[in-house]
């Protein structure tokens, strides 16, 4: 039935690179690098103001997939691939969007598993993408049956 | 602080090893990133889901990992990271993160990256390409 989800979309969420957030962001992964938080060394950067750290999009809100139904415990994070045209730049506004790329299922030591693949978008003011972001979701057997019964 | 220009393949960056890992790091992220899955912060919740204790967020290592390269922002930036999560980080252990310079083509770098723990076994591993300006 994750099937059925292939090539789904989600509606559109426009998310701002916050101040705030990118510093609370970048202090939890132990790197408050200036070029991150302060201001002033943001302004003189070439950026002309501070960026945020690869892994921020993390934070945004990608919107939700209409009738695809994913349990909040019980996933495994397999894979993640970051794609930036540029980094990006604290204060501007990224409208994001998510697709389900794939599903498919493989047998495992712990019998059958499944792998959804989502990639994420982030477009800028002009509509160009800023970065993409791929992950792969592993839902074992247990949880699959738990969903489908649903 | 070797600059990128001046590595050679086979060459690292200089490496870094994190305090060991603690409740409130995991606790911090969880409210930084806004992932609240509770296998991460609450010892009940983590053992109910026949884990040996809290772990880390996947993306908490691979956000950790990706600060060997935030002094070379003023010459490029990381195009695309690339990461597989192998293995658990469990409270206490002590994260060593590495980047080892693999190919260059031009304007881009290739980097092998990993985040190994105290018996040298790999959390996370996986390739930034770092593209300068």
């Amino acid at each position: 039935m994750f099937n059925e989800s292939i090539g789904k979309r989600s509606k559109p969420v426009i998310n701002i690179v916050e101040r705030g957030a990118v510093k609370k962001f970048a202090l939890s992964i132990g790197d408050p690098h200036p070029i991150f938080i302060d201001e002033e060394i943001g302004r003189q950067s070439r950026y002309g103001t501070n960026i945020a750290p690869p892994t921020f999009p993390r934070v945004f809100d990608f919107g939700t997939i209409e009738s695809l139904n994913l349990p909040s415990k019980g996933l495994i994070h397999g894979e993640q691939i970051y794609r930036y045209n540029r980094p990006l730049k604290v204060g501007e506004e990224i409208t994001c969007y998510t697709e389900v790329k794939d599903y498919y299922e493989k047998k495992g030591k712990q019998g059958e598993m499944g792998f959804l693949a989502f990639k994420n978008y982030g477009t800028d003011a002009k509509g160009e993408i800023v970065f993409t972001a791929e992950q792969l979701v592993i839902i074992n057997e247990t949880i699959r049956r738990m969903v489908m019964s649903k | 602080m070797t600059t990128l220009t001046e590595l050679h393949i086979g060459d690292s960056l200089h490496s870094i090893v994190l305090d060991p890992v603690s409740r409130l790091d995991l606790i911090k992220y969880a409210g930084a990133s806004g992932d609240f899955n509770p296998i991460h912060t609450i010892d009940e919740e983590a053992e109910n889901a026949g884990l040996p204790g809290i772990i880390a967020h996947g993306m908490w290592t691979m956000g950790n990992l990706a600060k060997l390269f935030s002094n070379l922002y003023e010459i490029g930036f990381i195009e695309e990271y690339k990461i597989r999560f192998k293995g658990m980080v469990l409270l206490n252990d002590v994260i060593t993160l590495q980047a080892d310079l693999i190919e260059k083509k031009e304007d881009r770098y290739f980097f092998k990256v990993a985040a190994t723990n105290q018996s040298g076994k790999e959390a996370i591993s996986g390739e930034v390409i770092f593209k300068v300006f």
